[in-house]
């Protein structure tokens, strides 16, 4: 069996997405550990300087794959490629980014090629030659470890923010192969993606999330934490109710029933800090709350707690952070 | 429309979870078991479908004895009948294990459409489902929704980053869905009482053709080898201060130099 290091490059616009380059750090040391090489793989139509730009990277190699029917995420398109390469070239791991196509993909080419399969990995290594994965379970009131047998290839769909992001450095370079392939028009056909108009940072990737409960009241009081969020080049989401209520798209939401996120500050606004709530960003680095509940559970998990009013404490800290901001 | 849901027993999240002292594995005295949230929305979908189109939804579970009660909230909800596949030797299965043994169980039925949740909120591991489908060789779509059928067609959305994809999918497929799909309904008095007359067909592997080393631990690519309770997090500072000014200039200075993100 193989001892290469794979990651699948989530990408836009010919460069790769920050998780990309976070499953690259971490891939370097397993293959460094594995004895493998680092061998990123770009599958799209057409991929222009990605597979330059991720030598750049660390990938000591990278498999270039072109195709009409790669233009965009399609199971079957990317399942048929993926698969076809693997089988050929045995890697020992492939890392795929937890994003809506790596979650979609990766189980099926799992079964495709019988591969081990872990999702929403948070820590990976290897123990006596075997590869282990961690990752959260219950609502993230437990942490399963999980043990690939065999010798591969292993999958593993890695969570967003838990690896620190491999360096740019220009001028390394990889041996970039293009690889030829037959790809069958898919049975599924893409109408269109509606894109949800907004320019905001994305959830899962921002170093800082503000994030607003019930405690807001409605739909217009978002526009505080937009502010502040503005200021810190942060990213909104909320919690359920928000959602519910229609204040808020689906897609703001963290916890059990919506996203996982791991910024570097979470800062959890009129949120209690229920349960489900924790599942999606107790993973933070830190957590700052504002509640005026003193007895509020977010309390029990903030680094930073405050007892206060909301609608008078936030707009006072954009107003603050901007002067910090001027102060340089 | 024959609508096909695969269900789960979960424990529910709502009580505590407790990590047994060995490690090997959670407190299982006290859990409440419930049917999987996300599977209420499949069962709901399904039925939905059937009041559009007509047909049946047959509901299937792999899983302990206990899971039956899973089954039964599901008829209660209005589904047409249900299949209960256990057997001692899945205990160790992996995901891809038991995604055979549905797809087994679902090619002795009559199906247009498989419906899973998008992950159990035991494990979460969404793998069933897109595995479920490679199994079967039919089209999938994960996290959907929406859903609208005509010839035979299904128009789907589903959610990924930054937008909303629309696909055209051919049927029979299988598709997990996202809980904004619908909102479930819950069963009546009369749907439980009919529920809990009505037969479960209970398989096991030998009745789908399987043997054990095909699918149970001995297949199992992956396999859990400990459970810890999550790290605690360093306990925090919580403070009330005078006024709305000094609780921002708290959290600010916090964020410049403890957290260093300005
Ligand atoms: C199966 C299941 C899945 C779930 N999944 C999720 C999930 O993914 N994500 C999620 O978030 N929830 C989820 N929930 C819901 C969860 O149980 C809680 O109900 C929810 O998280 C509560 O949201 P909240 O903290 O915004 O609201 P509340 O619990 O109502 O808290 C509002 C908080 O705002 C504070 N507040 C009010 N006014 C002010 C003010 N002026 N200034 C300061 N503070 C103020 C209050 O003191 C209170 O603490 C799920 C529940 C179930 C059963």
């Amino acid at each position: 069996m193989g001892s290469d290091v794979w990651v699948i490059a989530d990408h836009a616009g010919g460069s790769p997405r920050r998780i990309t380059l976070e499953l690259l750090g971490k891939g370097r040391e397993l293959a460094d550990a594995r004895g493998g090489r680092l061998v990123a793989v770009a599958l799209g139509h057409p991929l222009d300087g990605l597979p330059r730009t991720l030598g750049e990277y660390g990938a000591d190699a990278v498999l270039s794959v072109e195709h009409p029917h790669l233009r965009s995420y399609s199971t079957e398109a990317y399942t048929e490629v993926l698969s076809g390469i693997v089988r050929q070239r045995a890697p020992w791991l492939v890392m795929v980014p937890s994003t809506a196509w790596g979650r979609d993909c990766a189980p099926r080419l799992a079964a495709r090629v019988g591969a081990g399969v872990v999702t929403d990995v948070e820590a990976l290594w290897v123990q006596d030659g075997r590869l282990q994965a961690r990752r959260p379970m219950y609502t993230r009131k437990v942490m399963g470890t999980v043990e690939y047998v065999g010798d591969g290839p292993h999958l593993a769909v890695v969570l967003p923010k838990v690896f620190a992001p491999a360096e740019r450095r220009e001028g390394r370079t990889a041996d970039v192969e293009v690889v030829a392939v037959q790809v069958p028009e898919p049975r599924t056909r893409l109408v269109e993606t509606r894109s949800l108009q907004r320019e905001r940072v994305s959830l899962t990737e921002a170093e800082v999330v503000v994030s607003g409960g019930r405690g807001l009241r409605g739909p217009e009081n978002f526009a505080l934490l937009d502010a502040l969020a503005a200021e810190l080049g942060a990213a909104v989401g909320s919690s359920r109710p928000p959602v519910d209520s229609g204040w808020v798209p689906h897609d703001y939401e963290i916890g059990q029933t919506g996203k996982t996120v791991s910024p570097t500050v979470y800062i959890a606004v009129g949120i209690s800090g229920a349960p489900q709530h924790l599942a999606g960003m107790s993973g933070s680095k830190y957590i700052v709350a504002i509640n005026k509940d003193p007895n509020a559970p977010i309390f029990q998990v903030a680094s930073l707690g405050v007892v206060g009013d909301l609608f008078q404490i936030v707009p006072k800290l954009t107003e603050e952070v901007r002067r910090l901001k001027a102060q340089g | 429309m024959d609508v096909v849901v695969c269900v789960k027993q979960v424990p529910d999240t709502e009580q505590p979870i407790r990590v047994r002292p060995d490690g090997g594995g959670v407190e299982e005295q006290g859990l409440n078991w419930i049917l999987n949230y996300y599977d209420e929305h499949a069962v709901e979908e399904a039925l939905r479908v059937r009041e559009k189109h007509g047909g049946t939804v047959t509901v299937v579970c792999v899983g302990p004895a206990r899971a039956t009660e899973a089954l039964r909230t599901a008829l209660a909800m209005g589904a047409d009948e249900a299949v209960h596949v256990q057997d001692p030797a899945l205990d160790g299965a992996d995901h891809l294990g038991v995604a055979r043994v549905l797809a087994e169980t679902i090619r002795q039925l009559r199906y247009d459409l498989v419906l899973c949740g998008r992950l159990a909120t035991d494990d979460n591991a969404s793998v069933v489902g897109p595995a479920l489908a490679e199994y079967l060789g039919l089209p999938q779509a994960t996290a959907i929704s929406r859903l609208d059928i005509s010839d035979g067609v299904a128009a789907v959305e589903r959610e990924v980053e930054g937008g909303v994809e629309v696909l055209q999918v051919p049927l029979p497929a299988v598709f997990t869905v996202e809980r904004t799909i619908n909102e479930p309904r819950y069963p009546t008095l009369p749907g439980i009482m009919k529920a809990k007359r009505k037969e479960i067909r209970t398989l096991g592997l030998r009745d789908l053709g399987l043997e054990p080393g095909q699918v149970g631990a001995e297949a199992a690519r992956v396999r859990y080898s400990r459970f810890d309770p999550p790290p605690r997090r360093e306990a925090g500072r919580v403070v009330t201060p005078d006024s709305p000014e000094e609780g921002a200039r708290l959290i600010a200075q916090f964020l410049q130099e403890t957290a260093k993100v300005l």
